[in-house]
């Protein structure tokens, strides 16, 4: 079902006034309440008036992750504190969170995208829907939490941790839907299947999201649970969960792009790309009124359509992504960067080891192993002391990414060293 | 007196064994004796070689962690009862072991190589109980044969 056919099947045109009325008003609102971004305009020597319609969204400036750590916590916030209802916060490279803010018409925007996406994926008031994202600063429970309320379904909230008491509840209350990421839903089906209940549910709609998947994972997702399954893509700094999101064709993800404008650039000249060639997706959240971003580097890759779907949406659709711009790692939804390794072993001396990342799934878990040579000032002869050190890298790695880690020692220089840049992750859940 | 063993990290992979008694081979250092710790991912690879300092440089330039660890070498006699007396004595004294393997077996030789939790308490102890200890040139060569 279409949640606002108004907004999501406007013609091409509709869309373009739109998007420019509400560039135009941002702009506006952002260069006199935000200094970060009025200063970066009078640098390029813009004025708000300069911005009369998307055709003039190319004039403004880029805005990058680094940014909103520079301005942590709340620098680029739009808003007096007292209109802020919620903050929510990613985990940060250097110790420092991402921190983005709303106001009490972004959670009702939210909660509208969020609806959209339900509502596509056929969901609807009569069923229950049993929400398996992390419930707190993590935008991905709460996000998704009350954007079903919004709709009308039963909400569980049972956020991740217990599986056996998911199964159950899933079996107890007849839920017919369930939002987590594609990796834990595959778990949840073997956790079904070695209890020999698979068939016993009356699951029939996923939607999963927060961490890159594949079509064959989608296709054994179905296959096993006898479900459909539904792609749900979102960032915290433009909103959290339900900016894009695909339809029963699976044909792309459609972005809801009365509020979020997207552009695809060249990562590397920052041009702009063709439709259909594959760049950095950029959106500026026009409606955004707590943390109104320009242009915000996403860093994920994909390419865009404009062509109206099959099921009668003509918002743009993005394809499936193929990686990322920068080396970030989303493991197990937790985003992780090569850098927090480095900056995490560093503390054990005064200079860090050769390091390995390798990301696999296993029993469709992320699991995460760190390799680490052991140097001569690390080595002892007896087992005991390398088996603490284990540990305690273990720990150290632990505390700093928010991510339990397997640490292997290996011998000196067995790590592979490239020319210049050193090879830092293998990740083997890349599949197709 | 206390003796230098040479001790190599190595990994749980297919040849890396090989590579270090390789490398000690190449330059003509003698392996008296080894012992091999392992857990499921590495080793650590003692041993007690005709030349520990020159052992040591050779696996460094070769990549591989390696250390000089002291430990002592106690003579015993080779009939029944004399490993457990030393060990009483040394417990006795309050000493735990880290580690131990045998260096020789040959004849009057007989000699076995111990790390202890304080090595200079384990030597009076073992000094007052009539009990012999190797020099370090004694031990470097102890199994060498070659060019004799």
């Amino acid at each position: 079902m279409i949640w606002n056919e108004t907004k999501e099947c406007m013609s091409r045109d509709e869309i373009y006034n739109l998007q420019s009325a509400r560039l135009k008003k941002m702009v506006k609102r952002v260069y006199h309440n935000v200094e970060f971004y009025r200063k970066k305009m009078q640098a390029l020597g813009l004025e708000p008036g300069d911005i009369n319609g998307l055709e003039d969204l190319h004039k403004l400036p880029f805005t990058t992750k680094q940014d909103l750590r520079d301005n942590y916590p709340f620098g680029l916030f739009a808003v007096p504190q007292s209109e802020i209802v919620r903050v929510h916060a990613s985990s940060g490279t250097t110790g420092k969170a991402t921190v983005v803010g709303y106001t009490r018409r972004d959670i009702e925007i939210w909660q509208e995208c969020v609806a959209r996406v339900l509502s596509m994926a056929g969901i609807g008031p009569l069923d229950k829907i049993q929400v398996a994202y992390g419930y707190g600063l993590f935008t991905g429970g709460l996000g998704i939490h009350y954007g079903a309320e919004n709709l009308g379904a039963t909400v569980i909230p049972m956020s991740t941790g217990n599986t056996q008491k998911l199964v159950t509840l899933m079996q107890d209350f007849g839920v017919t839907a369930i939002a987590c990421t594609p990796s834990y839903l595959l778990h949840i089906a073997e956790t079904l299947e070695e209890a020999g209940q698979i068939g016993n549910t009356k699951l029939k709609v996923a939607v999963c999201g927060a961490e890159p998947w594949t079509e064959n994972m989608r296709k054994q997702i179905e296959a096993k649970l006898h479900v459909k399954a539904f792609d749900i893509y979102g960032l915290s700094e433009i909103m959290g969960p339900g900016v894009a999101a695909d339809c029963e064709f699976h044909k792309g993800l459609h972005v809801y792009e009365d509020h979020f404008i997207p552009e695809i650039i060249h990562p590397d000249t920052l041009k702009p790309c063709k439709e259909g060639e594959v760049g950095e997706l950029v959106f500026t959240p026009v409606t955004k009124e707590a943390l109104p971003l320009f242009r915000y580097r996403t860093r994920d890759l994909t390419s865009i359509t404009y062509d109206k779907c099959e099921c009668g949406r003509t918002l743009a659709r993005i394809s499936r992504f193929k990686g990322r711009s920068d080396d970030m790692l989303i493991i197990r939804g937790v985003n992780v960067f090569p850098s927090q390794v480095e900056a995490a072993l560093l503390e054990m001396g005064e200079t860090s080891p050769h390091y390995l990342m390798i990301v696999d799934r296993v029993n469709n878990l992320d699991v995460l192993e760190v390799q680490v040579e052991v140097e001569e000032r690390f080595f002892s002869d007896e087992i005991r002391q390398l088996e603490s050190l284990t540990k305690k890298i273990s720990h150290v790695l632990h505390t700093a990414l928010g991510i339990s880690v397997k640490v292997k020692l290996v011998a000196p220089r067995t790590i592979e060293r490239s020319q210049g840049k050193a090879k830092r992750v293998i990740d083997r859940r890349i599949i197709e | 007196m206390l003796i230098k063993q040479l001790s190599v990290f190595v990994e749980n992979t297919e040849g890396s064994l090989e590579c270090v008694a390789r490398a000690l081979c190449k330059n003509n250092i003698n392996i008296a004796s080894f012992s091999l710790a392992d857990s499921s991912e590495y080793g650590v690879l003692r041993m007690i070689v005709s030349d520990p300092e020159q052992g040591r440089k050779i696996l460094k330039e070769e990549g591989f962690s390696a250390m000089l660890t002291e430990v002592i070498a106690v003579k015993i006699a080779q009939k029944p009862g004399t490993i457990h007396e030393v060990l009483k004595i040394l417990f006795e004294a309050g000493l735990s072991v880290e580690y131990m393997y045998t260096l020789s077996t040959t004849g009057r030789n007989t000699s076995v190589i111990m790390k202890l939790s304080d090595l200079e308490t384990a030597l009076v102890t073992l000094g007052k109980n009539g009990y012999e200890v190797c020099t370090d040139r004694e031990a470097y060569e102890i199994n060498n044969f070659v060019d004799k």
